[in-house]
């Protein structure tokens, strides 16, 4: 099975994040990025998928692992941590001109670039997470869907799949759904779906040894004004850091914190 | 006056509130439309007329509700063709945000998700970073295609005659692709649903697996009951009830944490609450940050005491 899995690169959330003064685009720079941890449930749903298929009676090759993310050259080290997990390749598409994509043009460069993976050996499954930690927009895996035309089987808290179905449970909102669709699909995966290994010190070792392709937007047969903030459908007018809150009243309990508790929510209406 | 086009997020019938706020915001920017997928439209009509919309597409097919989003998508973009409306709205749910993704690639329009805010020029208010940054943006292409979350504004009732009248999408058979083959509906609490509920306590690893005194003051205030990462982790209470990043994003008017520490990820599920209280044993808990009101001590005897003392208020 040909695995491709899509990643990102994202600013640490433990950190102090914050935009780019003049374009308001999220300043990758000033902080320290990392593999989004929600990705790392993909990359782990697909080693165990290309394991599966190692261990078939059929004898089958082992799945191929491809990562794939698109982002700024330090972005690289999302597509290393995932190499030491246990994928096979990397593909990192980055350019300029990519830079303020929003999720429309960022979608579009991502399905370019599976299209092209496609041109080698058809994919067979393009895996993804359900949000990225920066931006938690939730929107790119069905843009991918939509642009690629295949069957999208999102928000999987499971995946199965056998003879050429893939079936997900999807905790919607209201209900519990099984979603079921004939391969190649998309499917994105909630942090529900799995346990993400830690990198072995093979897996590191073995990791520089794995071919990265690095490509460009033309590489692709994109153009500049396609994607970036220039293709952006949508205009930033104002980014205002939230004003402190007002320090709120924080009582200590000294036998009547209930009491207290129970007169601000009446002070407030609540009863 | 141009349409604005509301898809109704509904269970049978059953109109859930957030359609109703965005009715709300709907007929500040024009003649809010509301296009019904599904059966059940029946009940749904007199809620819809009752908050504001003047018409109504119901599209029946079960071409549609047997698939995941992309018929849906294929039918708003027909509609959308037909009566170019001055924009699209829908809740900030996940078939919704999935919706208007793909709907956003069919018309070639701007997108903005989880707003908090929409005026009637169509500049949306967002909350990003776990609540640190208020964004304000607008859709500079196309028809703007809007998710915006619950709570976000009051329904108002703007009660008028509703004309409803049947659509019919054509339906692609790749957009078939993705069939729902089984629905379990979620357990019912007998509790206010998570995200829309006016009143939200939740719990956390303090708990230590207890949710009971949560529960009790949860149901002396009317709320719906959340729970932590950690807490659902452990097997404490359902994923469904989880608040935070990776579960429910809530905005109520009141958010009770109880013995939940306020890491970052739970903060991106619950900063934008109107008024937060906490309480937590320990007097650093990075929750006090965002605490309007709270208490340093044990849950297990604050939250008792005051469920009694809320109870004995009420006679
Ligand atoms: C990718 C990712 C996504 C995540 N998504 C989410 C998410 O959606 N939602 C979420 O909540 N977390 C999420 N997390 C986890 C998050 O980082 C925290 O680990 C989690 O929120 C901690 O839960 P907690 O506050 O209940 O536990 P803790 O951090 O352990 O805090 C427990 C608190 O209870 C207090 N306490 C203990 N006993 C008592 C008592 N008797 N009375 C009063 N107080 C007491 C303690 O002082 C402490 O502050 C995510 C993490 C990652 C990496
Ligand atoms: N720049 C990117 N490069 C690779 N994958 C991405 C990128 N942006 C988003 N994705 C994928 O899409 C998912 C959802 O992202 P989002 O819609 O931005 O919340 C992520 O979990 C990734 O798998």
């Amino acid at each position: 099975m040909n695995i491709v899995v899509c990643v990102k690169f994202v600013p640490d959330a433990q950190s102090e994040r914050g935009f780019e003064p003049g374009d308001h685009t999220t300043d990758r720079f000033g902080v320290p990025g990392r593999l989004s941890e929600l990705d790392e449930y993909a990359v782990e749903a697909a080693l165990t998928l290309a394991t599966a298929g190692a261990d078939a009676p059929t004898g089958e090759p082992a799945g191929r692992v491809t990562v794939m993310t698109v982002g700024p050259p330090a972005a690289a080290e999302a597509i290393k941590k995932a190499l030491q997990m246990g994928a096979d390749a990397g593909v990192h598409v980055t350019d300029e001109a990519i830079a303020g994509s929003d999720a429309a043009a960022t979608s579009l460069v991502l399905a370019a670039a599976i299209r092209r993976i496609g041109e080698a050996a058809p994919v067979d499954l393009v895996l993804t997470g359900m949000a990225s930690t920066d931006a938690v927009m939730s929107v790119v895996p069905a843009m991918l869907a939509e642009r690629l035309d295949l069957p999208q089987l999102t928000l999987a808290s499971q995946l199965s799949i056998e003879g050429g179905t893939a079936s997900i449970r999807r905790d919607g909102d209201l209900a519990s759904q099984t979603v079921t669709a004939a391969l190649p699909a998309l499917v994105s995966v909630t942090d529900q779906i799995n346990e993400p290994r830690y990198p072995s010190f093979k897996g590191i070792m073995g990791a520089k040894k794995k071919p990265v392709q690095t490509w460009g937007i033309a590489d692709l047969g994109l153009r500049a004004d396609q994607v970036g903030l220039a293709a952006s459908a949508t205009v930033v007018e104002s980014i205002t850091p939230r004003p402190p809150r007002q320090a709120g009243q924080v009582v200590k309990d000294d036998g009547d914190g209930g009491r207290q508790l129970a007169d601000f929510l009446r002070s407030r209406k609540f009863v | 006056m141009s349409e604005v086009l509301v898809l109704v997020d509904h269970v049978d019938g059953a109109v859930r509130k957030a359609t109703t706020e965005l009715l709300t915001i709907a007929a500040r920017v024009g003649e809010p439309s509301a296009v019904y997928i599904g059966t059940g439209f029946q009940d749904a009509a007199a809620t819809l007329a009752r908050f504001g919309a003047v018409k109504a597409y119901r599209i029946e097919s079960p071409d549609l509700t047997a698939h995941l989003v992309a018929p849906s998508a294929e039918a708003l973009a027909q509609l959308v063709e037909r009566t170019q409306p001055a924009a699209v709205l829908l809740a900030s749910t996940a078939d919704g945000k999935e919706i208007a993704a793909r709907l956003a690639l069919k018309i070639d329009s701007g997108l903005i998700t989880d707003a908090v805010d929409v005026d009637a020029d169509l500049v949306t208010t967002q909350s990003v970073f776990a609540g640190a940054y208020s964004v304000r943006a607008r859709v500079s292409r196309g028809t703007p295609i809007i998710t915006v979350k619950a709570n976000s504004v009051t329904a108002q009732e703007r009660p008028g005659e509703c004309v409803d009248e049947q659509f019919t999408a054509v339906i692609s058979p790749g957009a078939m692709s993705a069939r729902i083959t089984g629905t379990r509906p979620r357990q019912k609490s007998g509790r206010p649903d998570l995200s829309e509920a006016a009143i939200v306590v939740a719990g956390g690893r303090g708990t230590n697996g207890d949710f009971g005194p949560v529960e009790a003051f949860a149901d002396t205030l009317g709320a719906a009951v959340g729970a932590s990462r950690a807490a659902v982790d452990a097997g404490w209470y359902p994923h469904a009830n989880q608040v935070g990043q990776t579960g429910k994003s809530v905005s109520p008017q009141l958010y009770v944490a109880v013995g939940i520490s306020g890491a970052i990820q739970h903060r991106a599920g619950m900063q934008t609450s109107k008024t937060i209280v906490a309480v937590n044993k320990d007097a650093d808990a990075p929750i006090f940050e965002l605490a309007d009101f709270g208490v340093v001590g044990d849950l297990f005897t604050v939250l008792p005491q005051a469920t009694t003392l809320i109870e004995q208020a009420r006679g």
